[in-house]
């Protein structure tokens, strides 16, 4: 019978306590499907981009924003291992990550570039 | 338990092939040191994003990124400088970059298993493979950049035009940097793999890289949204 490594654990000589390790990392064919929702995503991103009636409605930039922090915690959790890997990793790549957003929100405050009765990018 | 901890567990994290001592977290420096230099490198783009963002709008001249401006309204038509499908299947092969480098890893890890009998188990196990790939579709990425700076710069935008021009070149510009650096990186460890190869000893290694790209690739994600779908 043919050996079918994509459903299967990687079975390593491989230091995995020392990587950090605390669950085992996701199999190939987990790999593919978060590929796919990439895309998927990447292109919905870019179809609503071109609807005139959505862009100019108040639903653009959230959707767009939403989209965009599913991709990026998608990459995060499954490529970078964050959510299978020791939480030290998890505080280190956080915490920078907090603190960078809110500077980002902060400014765009103060420079008049976020109303804080709407919430919406001016 | 699951099966990593099993397996882990069976394994000294400090053993006398890495020759390092024992660290009091149990992890891998080197480990600890990429995600601290991923979390300073994220404070690092925020800053670059928040300068786009804050002078997003105020160019007193143009080129501008969306505002296209058409008669009647204006006498001169001004083009939205953006190229929309040219960056779309740019971050389409940045995504694809995170699969194959993804897959590299998983391909060093695997090496010490029974070789392969079919033609896809080969394929998905060979970490040439995957490590050429991710830089194929890594310097590809660079290309596409190459065609928009150079484009824009045929339009009349340059670094020193406006304050559009000044941001956007800096912010992508830092990007294609790190894109860059991650190339060289990625051709380090095929140079590796072709001279005595690369095995789950040097996971550790390749992860190294791995993390470090995927970090370029949600970088991307960001300023695609930011920069470049946000009128």
């Amino acid at each position: 019978m043919a050996h079918d490594p994509s459903h299967e654990p990687h079975h390593s000589n491989v230091d995995h306590q020392s990587m950090g390790m605390v669950k085992e990392h996701p199999t190939w064919s987990t790999y593919w499907k978060v590929a796919l929702i990439l895309t998927l995503i990447t292109m919905v991103e870019v179809w609503i981009y071109y609807i005139p009636s959505f862009v100019a409605s108040r639903a653009f930039v959230p959707a767009l924003l939403i989209m965009s922090a599913v991709k990026f915690f998608t990459v995060v959790a499954f490529y970078m291992h964050l959510r299978y890997d020791h939480k030290l990793f998890r505080v280190l790549f956080t915490g920078p990550l907090i603190i960078a957003m809110t500077t980002i929100v902060a400014l765009m405050f103060l420079f008049g570039k976020l109303s804080s009765r709407t919430g919406a990018l001016l | 338990m699951t099966h990593a901890a099993a397996h882990s567990a069976s394994h000294s994290a400090h053993d006398d092939t890495h020759g390092h001592p024992p660290t009091s977290t149990g992890l891998d420096n080197k480990k600890i040191a990429i995600w601290a230099f991923i979390g300073s490198e994220c404070m690092l783009f925020a800053s670059l994003i928040s300068t786009y963002l804050i002078y997003k709008g105020r160019s007193v001249v143009g080129p501008y990124p969306h505002d296209a401006c058409l008669p009647p309204g204006c006498s001169t038509p001004l083009k939205a400088i953006l190229n929309i499908p040219v960056t779309s299947a740019s971050t389409f092969v940045l995504l694809m970059s995170s699969l194959a480098m993804v897959l590299a890893l998983a391909a060093v890890e695997m090496k010490d298993q029974p070789a392969p009998t079919t033609f896809g188990d080969k394929l998905l196990r060979s970490s040439k493979l995957w490590l050429w790939m991710t830089a194929i579709l890594g310097a590809t990425f660079l290309g596409f950049q190459a065609f928009e700076f150079t484009s824009f710069v045929h339009e009349g935008l340059t670094i020193r035009t406006n304050l559009f021009g000044s941001s956007f070149f800096t912010l992508t510009g830092f990007h294609g940097a790190h894109v860059t650096a991650g190339v060289l990186w990625l051709l380090t460890l095929l140079a590796i793999d072709y001279r005595r190869g690369l095995g789950p000893k040097d996971a550790i290694n390749v992860d190294l890289a791995a993390l470090y790209w995927h970090f370029v690739d949600v970088v991307w994600i960001a300023i695609f949204t930011l920069v470049y779908l946000i009128k």
